[in-house]
């Protein structure tokens, strides 16, 4: 049982023509989207994905990315040595020297696996897509070219407004913040300190005064009474003159 | 001596008109076509825009080898790219493009006869192409090709035998002398018959079931290559030159102009000449192909009758305006 049809408005015949004419028009008019690739580069997203990047200095040789990689396009050599010890008596330590890292980017499906999974960060995106070649052994990039790869790779984009705050970052900036507080805790006992001691010199510095004024009072109270004294004797003196 | 001169001229500024303007045609084509769907089309031949696309398809298509298949009618498969593409040279001969008298290649009395009847000749390459190929699907396309060449031959000459009547004359200069502006809307219905039976004539989309290259390859050329090709393929430019080119003169008052008459006739002329042009581009890239059924139908339930309905109301009004 079909659906009973929508009501259909009626239509000037011949509309259906016009529109058609007017629809190539109109694109006619716009910009075109054609990309003219080999002379105008393409304007690349964020994160593009065009070749892998191999910051050796930072690899372990811990094989994740190889183990990791669907294709089993990582090709990895290493060997160990032995590093003397640093401290006399110590032990001795060994360590992985990375001999050849290898991706074949004919095999390469681009999934970004190893990258994600690399813990030292020794693996990265990079824009650049123009590597073709006429021989498709060529595409096996040796750690030398996965080097050079590093150049290209562009700093990482801004997060995105809202996001939450990189781990690092956050660390970063309570210990910093702790630090500014211990920091403002130990100025403010410090002027405490020191507004404590200015009040003890001004009372003491009060006391001193104090205790000059008192010396001064009764230094003058001694003069009044010799005074007096003095004054009672001359009076005494005269009156057994006239008797 | 001067006489042989005058005519070697003509011919000679004639075929330069007919190898130049198709390609124009052809490299307009390729542009607006590009633009139309939003791309930009050849961009390298030449430098500028390619302009010289058609230029280096020339040289590409003269440097194939000429094959002509073992089972083909030889000398009927090798003449048919001449028989579609010398017609059209022979109608521009007839098209005047401005009213003096050096304006024309040949002023030919029955003007409209002639130039009907020699483009009716070169949809025959067509013809002869599909049956001497000995393919299958050549066969198919140049069956197609006569179907449509008579359903829509008719209308054509009908809605020409319209303006002839309402001028008096078969003449093609004879009838832009007598041409005023109201016959534009006078012959409208007539011109508009006669340009989409053009274009069906042509075989150019949305009228191209006959190479329909979905269904049978190519139709009549699937077995051409290289020279011979780029005949047919010219053939085609060379036909919407002329087409357009007698659309103008017939209907569209040809050197007749809202100003600057004198001496500037022809430019008038090939401006609607290029208006046109771009018309049957802009109609190309817009519609599909219409279905052999449709097409059929197309040409005699509505053109026919369209036709002969100008044509009575063509004699209405000369009989009421005498």
């Amino acid at each position: 049982m079909a659906a009973p049809l929508p009501p259909s408005r009626p239509r000037i015949p011949g509309s259906g023509l016009a529109k058609g004419l007017a629809v190539t028009l109109r694109t006619m008019t716009k910009k075109t989207v054609t990309a003219q690739y080999p002379d105008v580069q393409p304007e690349l997203p964020p994160r593009s994905r065009g070749v892998i990047a191999l910051f050796e200095e930072n690899c372990t040789v811990c094989m994740l990315c190889a183990r990791e990689c669907p294709d089993w396009c990582i090709y990895i050599d290493s060997h160990k040595e032995t590093v003397p010890a640093a401290t006399p008596g110590g032990r001795e330590r060994s360590r992985n020297v990375l001999d050849r890292f290898a991706i074949d980017f004919s095999l390469c499906m681009y999934c970004g696996i190893c990258i994600e999974v690399c813990p030292f960060d020794a693996l990265f995106w990079s824009p650049e897509f123009e590597y073709a070649e006429t021989d498709i052994l060529e595409l096996t990039h040796e750690r030398d070219k996965l080097r050079e790869w590093m150049w290209t790779v562009p700093e990482p984009p801004a997060l995105d407004p809202g996001a939450e705050e990189p781990k690092e970052i956050a660390a970063a900036r309570k210990t910093a913040e702790k630090l500014e507080a211990q920091r403002a805790k130990e100025a403010q006992e410090a002027q405490q300190a020191e507004e404590a001691r200015q009040a003890e010199e001004a009372r003491q510095a009060e006391e001193a005064r104090q205790a000059e004024e008192a010396r001064q009072a009764e230094e003058a109270r001694q003069a009044e009474e010799a005074r007096q004294a003095r004054e009672t004797q001359q009076v005494q003196r005269e009156e057994e003159g006239e008797e | 001596m001067n006489d042989a001169l005058d005519v070697a001229l003509r011919l000679v500024i004639v075929f330069a008109v007919f190898m130049v303007l198709p390609l124009v045609v052809g490299q307009t084509e390729h542009k607006v076509m590009a633009h139309m769907q939003g791309r930009l089309g050849p961009m390298y031949a030449g430098g500028f825009h390619g302009w010289a696309q058609l230029v280096a398809d020339g040289v590409k298509f003269a440097q194939k080898e000429d094959i002509v298949p073992a089972e083909a009618d030889r000398r009927i498969f090798q003449l048919a790219p001449a028989v579609a593409l010398l017609p059209y040279l022979l109608v521009l001969v007839a098209i005047p493009i401005g009213p003096s008298e050096g304006a024309v290649g040949q002023i030919v009395d029955a003007g409209i006869f002639f130039v009907l009847a020699v483009m009716g000749v070169g949809v025959l390459g067509s013809l002869m192409a599909g049956w001497a190929s000995a393919n299958k699907f050549s066969l198919l396309g140049g069956l197609r090709t006569a179907a449509q060449l008579l359903a829509y031959e008719l209308p054509m000459l009908l809605a020409a035998a319209s303006v002839a009547m309402a001028a008096g004359t078969v003449s093609l200069p004879g009838i832009l002398n007598a041409f005023e502006w109201w016959w534009l809307p006078w012959q409208i219905v007539g011109a508009l018959v006669f340009f989409v039976a053009g274009l069906a004539e042509l075989q150019r989309p949305p009228f191209d079931m006959p190479i329909a290259d979905s269904e049978i390859i190519f139709g009549a050329y699937t077995e051409y290559t290289g020279l011979r090709f780029a005949l047919f393929l010219l053939a085609e430019y060379a036909g919407i030159v002329v087409l357009c080119g007698l659309t103008t003169v017939l209907f569209l008052g040809g050197w007749h102009g809202p100003f600057g008459a004198d001496g500037l006739g022809w430019v008038w002329t090939l401006l609607k000449t290029a208006v046109l042009a771009f018309v049957v581009i802009w109609l190309r890239v817009s519609y599909p192909r219409l279905r052999e059924d449709q097409l059929q139908k197309l040409a005699w339930t509505a053109l026919i009758p369209l036709a002969l309905a100008q044509i009575a109301l063509t004699g209405i009004v000369k009989v009421a305006i005498n």
